[in-house]
């Protein structure tokens, strides 16, 4: 046990060490623009080097890195493995749902044991809001935590890798209009890219959906709000479409899928609403003919394979930089 | 017992709005004089004296709400534990409240806890009884039976009625019996799963929100119910700006109501939730700025009667967990006098009338004879040294709950000894 064991809050500020060095990754909320860019850079290095060179230079040999998903989901699981097996790193993947929390023990007890077998690193995914920053707060100094995903409230190196994919297709983020599409009340993917758009000095940040569906005072965060989807899309560069929970008609936020799909979902007419070179994008997994046709999902305009290929980079570059050091 | 004559002490009554320095005579634990009368009094000559120069003499605090966990959750906190703590921080008289955990549905449950405080005697603890059986919010608990044993209200506290007829039919029920309804007002479908304020703050963090609407919806339909029922109704905890316009208007309309709100309330906003803050996990949720100004301004014009502490002590292990996972409720008696104090010194309300919100109003609430500095009131007093500014610390704090956000926070005016009913409960150190 630590020895100053008390509640309070959980500082944001944790996850920089003095000179802008990342000891966790946890939410984008913060973080300063050059950090950004650099995890992008450092990406870029990943893309470029064939995946053979990487393993002759296994930044994170004789590291351990834990998957702890208390949150089903093997896409994301998946690619994290990979990212950390190509760094050389050891990988465990724990599905904590299945096993020790079942039988009634705390989450801090369950990181103290995992730290006990000589982890260097949690990957962490957790139904609740704050539950990456709170394992940080109390874990070992020499654990770092990476967050993906907690609750509705970050999903960090998702928000990164869009904006990686962002910058590959466009370059600049300050002449650009960026729509977020859908359930952003329920979307940490959302909240992650708008504070990584707006670090970034992105022209313009717009969210388009129902009020339903849109969170209580989201301006604040420094976007435009739309609920008329034509409107919304207008003349802008981006277009993200956010996933649709089947389970949102149960709570009464909306009528139909049919009808979301009607008001909200992509199609080719409403794409031509936009810059002719804008491109398309969703962090998965799609709901064909829900929010998004099957037409925009597969035509040229869209970037969501790119997104899957580049997060496998973007993970292996927060993971270089929080665990290997300096430059590869 | 002996005769006590505390002397030259700036008195502070709110009820008669005294502010003069006196003697206060205390004659088997009843105040029998004020003033200077050492002459004309007999049975004073050998009577013990302090010398409070330079000192306040104050009513003891009544907290309105403190969740005192025995019996039910004494792993939390215990009378002994938190009777203790009341007394050291100027609260005398404490109001236990009903709670799944610790319902108090019959005679026997409140003479239980009578009886374990009478081993104690460190603070008056009344008892504020269910509304309806087991809090279930189905049945009409022995309404009467409570109000015999001395019951001073009853409450179903913030579990949901199964609807408003049994809501109207507890309300009724409890007025015949000339007792006050405690009413937790929260709507709780609109409230669904939240555990912060619905606002700015919830949307950056993430976290599911109670909107402000889901308070005072209930509101607007307990005065309602008032008309209907002619009941007397105690509103509880609270935190929105609507409810206070709400009350303010039923007040108006000539409706028996009174309304408390937690001291945290007056100094805490949603922005204190941000870093995920656990000990600043409460119900009613911290909400916006201009809810809190909407506080202060309702607590200024008299349309908020009283200021409570809604003490909830917990184990480490409540607050150690994400947020959402925590439970509700700061351990806030021993801050109760100290932020009340302070709303005098940052000028929000004249000193007295800072004082009336922890005394003499929450006594007439629970029709209690304390709360005041009067001939024939029993001697629940407080002596104060005001310009000491000390700091307030886990280390220092006595309740069993350390889970309060005010730790760090300096005030002035320090507490030097109470007394309940003539007998002394607690003794600083320093004091002579």
């Amino acid at each position: 046990m630590h020895p100053h064991l008390k509640p309070g809050p959980l500082p944001l500020s944790m996850q920089l060490a003095p000179g802008n060095k990342l000891n966790h990754f946890l939410t984008v909320e913060g973080l300063p623009y050059q950090l950004l860019h650099d995890i992008m850079d450092r990406a870029e290095q990943f893309v470029t080097l064939p995946a053979k060179q990487q393993k002759k230079a296994p930044l994170l040999r004789g590291k351990t890195v834990m998957n702890l998903f208390f949150e089903n989901s093997t896409r994301t699981r998946v690619t994290f493995e990979i990212a950390a097996q190509r760094l050389g790193a050891d990988v465990i993947n724990l599905d904590i749902r299945t096993s020790s929390t079942a039988k009634g023990e705390t989450l801090l007890d369950t990181a103290r044991n995992l730290e006990a077998m000589n982890a260097d690193m949690f990957v962490v995914r957790h139904e609740h809001a704050g539950t990456a920053q709170f394992i940080a707060r109390y874990a070992a100094p020499h654990i770092s935590v990476l967050n993906a995903g907690d609750g509705r409230h970050a999903h960090p190196t998702q928000a990164m890798l869009d904006m990686f994919t962002i910058r590959q297709k466009k370059g600049a983020f300050e002449p650009l209009k960026v729509a977020i599409v859908g359930d952003v009340l329920h979307s940490r993917v959302a909240r992650s890219q708008i504070h990584a758009l707006t670090t970034l000095l992105t022209g313009e940040v717009r969210v388009i959906g129902p009020k339903t569906l849109i969170p209580a005072n989201i301006e604040r965060m420094g976007v435009k709000i739309f609920h008329d989807m034509d409107e919304g899309l207008n003349d802008t560069d981006v277009v993200i479409m956010l996933r649709l929970q089947r389970e949102r008609m149960a709570g009464a936020l909306l009528p139909s899928e049919r009808e979301f799909a009607k008001l909200y979902g992509l199609n080719e007419k409403r794409l031509a609403l936009t810059k002719p070179d804008a491109i398309v994008m969703h962090p998965g997994p799609i709901n064909r003919g829900v929010e998004i046709d099957t037409e925009v999902a597969d035509g040229v305009r869209s970037v969501i394979l790119e997104q899957v290929t580049n997060g496998i980079a973007v993970r292996m570059a927060v993971m270089a930089m929080i665990m290997g050091g300096s430059a590869a | 017992m002996k005769n006590l004559i505390i002397q030259q002490a700036r008195v502070l009554d709110p009820n008669s709005r005294t502010d003069q320095t006196a003697n206060v005579y205390i004659q088997d634990g009843t105040i029998v004089a004020i003033g200077d009368q050492s002459t004309t009094l007999e049975n004073f000559h050998d009577a013990e004296k302090v010398n409070a120069n330079g000192l306040w003499l104050m009513p003891g605090a009544i907290d309105l709400a403190t969740w005192l966990r025995e019996p039910g959750l004494d792993h939390k906190a215990t009378l002994a534990s938190e009777t203790r703590a009341a007394a050291a921080s100027g609260v005398t008289t404490l109001c236990y409240q009903p709670d799944p955990a610790t319902s108090i549905d019959n005679s026997a449950a409140v003479n239980l806890i009578r009886k374990i405080n009478q081993g104690l005697q460190l603070a008056n603890v009344e008892v504020i009884g269910n509304m309806t059986f087991k809090l279930e919010g189905k049945r009409l608990c022995n309404i009467g039976g409570l109000k015999r044993v001395g019951c001073v209200g009853v409450s179903n506290a913030w579990q949901p009625f199964e609807n408003l007829n049994v809501m109207r039919r507890a309300m009724e029920y409890a007025s015949t019996h000339d007792l006050t309804v405690f009413m937790y007002p929260l709507e709780h479908g609109l409230a669904a799963g939240g555990v912060m304020h619905e606002g700015e703050v919830s949307t950056r963090l993430g976290l599911p929100a109670i909107p402000a609407a889901a308070e005072t919806v209930a509101v607007a339909q307990i005065i309602a119910l008032m008309e209907l029922t002619g009941s007397r109704v105690h509103f509880c905890r609270l935190s929105a700006a609507g409810s206070v316009r709400l009350i303010r208007q039923a007040k108006r309309d000539g409706l028996a109501v009174t309304a408390d709100v937690a001291a945290h309330q007056l100094y805490l906003t949603e922005r204190n939730v941000l870093d995920f803050d656990p000990l600043c996990h409460v119900r009613p949720p911290l909400r916006a700025q201009a809810d809190r100004d909407a506080l202060l301004q309702g607590l200024s014009d008299g349309t908020i009667d009283a200021i409570c502490s809604d003490h909830q002590p917990h184990e480490l292990d409540a607050k150690l967990a994400p947020f959402q996972q925590t439970e509700p409720g700061i351990s806030a008696l021993e801050t109760l006098v100290p932020l009340t104090l302070r709303l005098a010194e940052d000028g929000v309300l004249p000193l007295l009338q800072a004082l009336r919100k922890i005394t003499f109003n929450p006594a007439r609430i629970i029709g209690s004879p304390a709360g005041c500095i009067a001939i024939g009131a029993p001697a629940d007093l407080v002596l104060l040294k005001p310009d000491v500014l000390w700091d307030f610390t886990l280390e220092k704090m006595l309740s069993q709950g350390k889970n309060t956000p005010f730790a760090g926070w300096s005030f002035h005016g320090q507490i030097q000894r109470t007394w309940l009913a003539g007998h002394t409960v607690f003794q600083a150190q320093e004091a002579n």
